[in-house]
């Protein structure tokens, strides 16, 4: 048996590394700021970590050092406590559990429909132009336009915050789930059809599973936008919720309050970005890598 | 086994700018267990021609026949290898293998003794359970050919598979091919580019001429088989492959010299 290629395999590593460091030990900039070449990855991890401390600094400058008024910019301290009372005794757990029920809805609603119908557009032309005008033409219209008539129509509850993230997301998302759908390179469709595919076998078998990696990623980037619409909505009206508490903050002038709002859901975009992502690695592990 | 033949084949694509004739009354033969290799500068069509041939795409005009059934669209009669690496990605090495026949409903237990005697042929039995991605382009390459034989087409239609490859994987992968074409004896239509490898493989060359693509002429290759990389050096490959440049370089010439005119 030919085993004599085997050993061909991957493309050599860049050589102008391993040159540059046979040469003499490269500057600074070369090791750090050469386009796509690599770093370490403690320098990475520790580089990633001064921004914050950074930020920080600036920030305890600013407020420490007397040179922005206490209930304009509150010191991180003050906001550290003002989150923790938050938690401990105002009920603020209770509020951030009411957002995350919103998002969690409205955003299955959305991916539930979005997901099978941009598939569909993506795949067939004829569902494609019949939905694609219509979601295209909506998709310009802001979500946060809509809340004054969802008021009107579903009043200040759960049910108005639902129907504003799913405006917010049901459109974009099919949009970019029938982009995922429609570059699935044709050759891999041909292929399945010389092997005997049939029409509904090629769908299911090979445009389905070629689908879904591009479709975790786009879910994760639409829980963005998810976060982004509900707090609007709360800000608009609302008797509970994140957003509700950051309003009602600022007509007390409780600035640590509104900034400790704004962090926590920060972190909570944080926090479901990075199951998002652990979810691909999980579900995909032949896939090459995750995008932005 | 069977023979394939496209006869009187004609393709116009429509485009802004008019029509444009892609083949213009190809006709090819391949007897049963034959290796014929179709060559051309690029854009000569040839790559249309074999889609045409698998049933992909529906010619303006005339018709392509397995044995003596016409092809209407694509069929397992027919297995196919592009360039590209269409291996599916989320599959692993043996499930890509077992994929035709999986979609025929073969048991599980059978498709699996089949892919794996595959791979084993392919000298890839350790790589059954690694997804594509962890193999090199030569690797991918034999897994394609190895899908295409699980179905146990009558028919191979190769359309470059080694174009994406580099130079010395690329002749191991052509030597790996003869050894496969003489143990199974698939009637083969294989097209390429590069007029050695056509040369290297083939039993008849059918060289193409482009705009419109047109055969050029029918070069039997008469080195005899088993082939070994010694017959690239001798006197009569030298010979055929000169043959072959002049014909496609006569053909480059006279282009160049109409296309001001037109």
């Amino acid at each position: 048996m030919n085993t004599a290629e085997r050993r061909d395999v991957k493309a050599p590593a860049p050589a102008d590394r391993a040159g540059a460091g046979a040469r003499r030990r490269p500057g600074f900039m070369a090791r750090y700021l050469t386009p796509k070449e690599p770093i370490p990855r403690k320098v990475a991890a520790a580089l990633a970590v001064s921004s914050f401390v950074i930020v920080i600094g600036i920030w305890s400058i600013l407020s420490y050092g007397g040179f922005v008024r206490p209930y304009f910019l509150p010191g991180p301290w003050k906001v550290a406590t003002a989150l923790y009372n938050m938690f401990a005794h105002e009920g603020f757990a209770h509020d951030v559990w009411a957002s995350f029920y919103r998002i969690g809805v409205g955003f299955l609603i959305s991916a539930a429909i979005g997901i099978p119908l941009g598939i569909a557009i993506g795949s067939f032309r004829a569902i494609q132009a019949f939905f694609e005008p219509i979601i295209a033409a909506v998709r310009y219209m802001p979500a946060s336009a809509f809340i004054p008539l969802l008021i009107i129509w579903f009043g200040i509850a759960n049910t108005e915050k639902i129907a504003v993230i799913y405006i917010g997301v049901f459109f974009p998302l099919t949009l970019m789930v029938a982009d995922v759908s429609a570059n699935i390179p044709k050759e891999l469709l041909n292929i399945a059809y010389t092997l005997g595919a049939s029409r509904w076998q090629v769908f299911r078998r090979v445009l389905l599973p070629a689908s879904w990696p591009g479709v975790l990623d786009n879910l994760r980037i639409g829980l963005g936008w998810a976060w982004t619409y509900l707090i609007v909505a709360e800000l608009v009206a609302a008797s509970t919720g994140i957003g509700h508490v950051i309003l009602t903050a600022s007509r007390f002038f409780q600035t640590e309050k509104i900034i400790a709002g704004i962090i926590t859901i920060g972190a909570l975009g944080l926090l479901t970005d990075a199951f998002f992502r652990w979810l691909y690695r999980v579900l995909f592990p032949y896939a090459e890598r995750v995008g932005r | 086994m069977s023979s394939i033949v496209a006869r009187g084949v004609s393709m116009v694509f429509e485009t802004r700018n008019g029509e444009v004739r892609a083949l213009d009354d190809v006709t090819v033969e391949v007897a049963d267990a034959d290796f014929v290799c179709i060559v051309g500068a690029s854009g000569c069509g040839k790559s249309t021609l074999l889609n045409i041939m698998a049933g992909l795409i529906r010619p303006t005009a005339g018709t392509v026949e397995v044995g003596e059934r016409p092809v209407e669209g694509p069929g397992v009669d027919r297995g196919m290898v592009f360039q590209s690496y269409t291996l599916f990605p989320w599959l692993h090495v043996r499930e890509n293998v077992e994929f035709g026949p999986s979609l025929k409903g073969v048991s599980k237990a059978e498709r699996r003794r089949t892919a794996d005697r595959l791979l084993e042929e392919m000298g890839l039995v350790e790589f059954a359970n690694a997804y594509p991605r962890e193999l090199s382009g030569g690797m991918k390459q034999r897994v394609a050919i190895a899908r295409a034989l699980a179905n146990d087409p009558e028919v191979l239609l190769m359309d470059e598979p080694f174009g994406a490859l580099d130079a010395l994987t690329r002749a191991g992968a052509q030597r790996f091919l003869t050894e496969i074409w003489e143990q199974h004896r698939r009637t083969i239509a294989f097209v390429t580019h590069d007029i050695d490898e056509a040369i290297y493989l083939g039993d008849t060359v059918y060289v193409m001429s482009r705009r419109p693509g047109r055969i050029r002429e029918i070069v039997q290759v008469d080195i005899s088989r088993p082939r070994s990389l010694d017959d690239i050096g001798t006197p009569r490959f030298a010979e055929l492959k000169h043959h072959i440049l002049s014909l496609i370089f006569e053909d480059e010439d006279q282009a160049g010299e109409s296309a001001p005119a037109a």
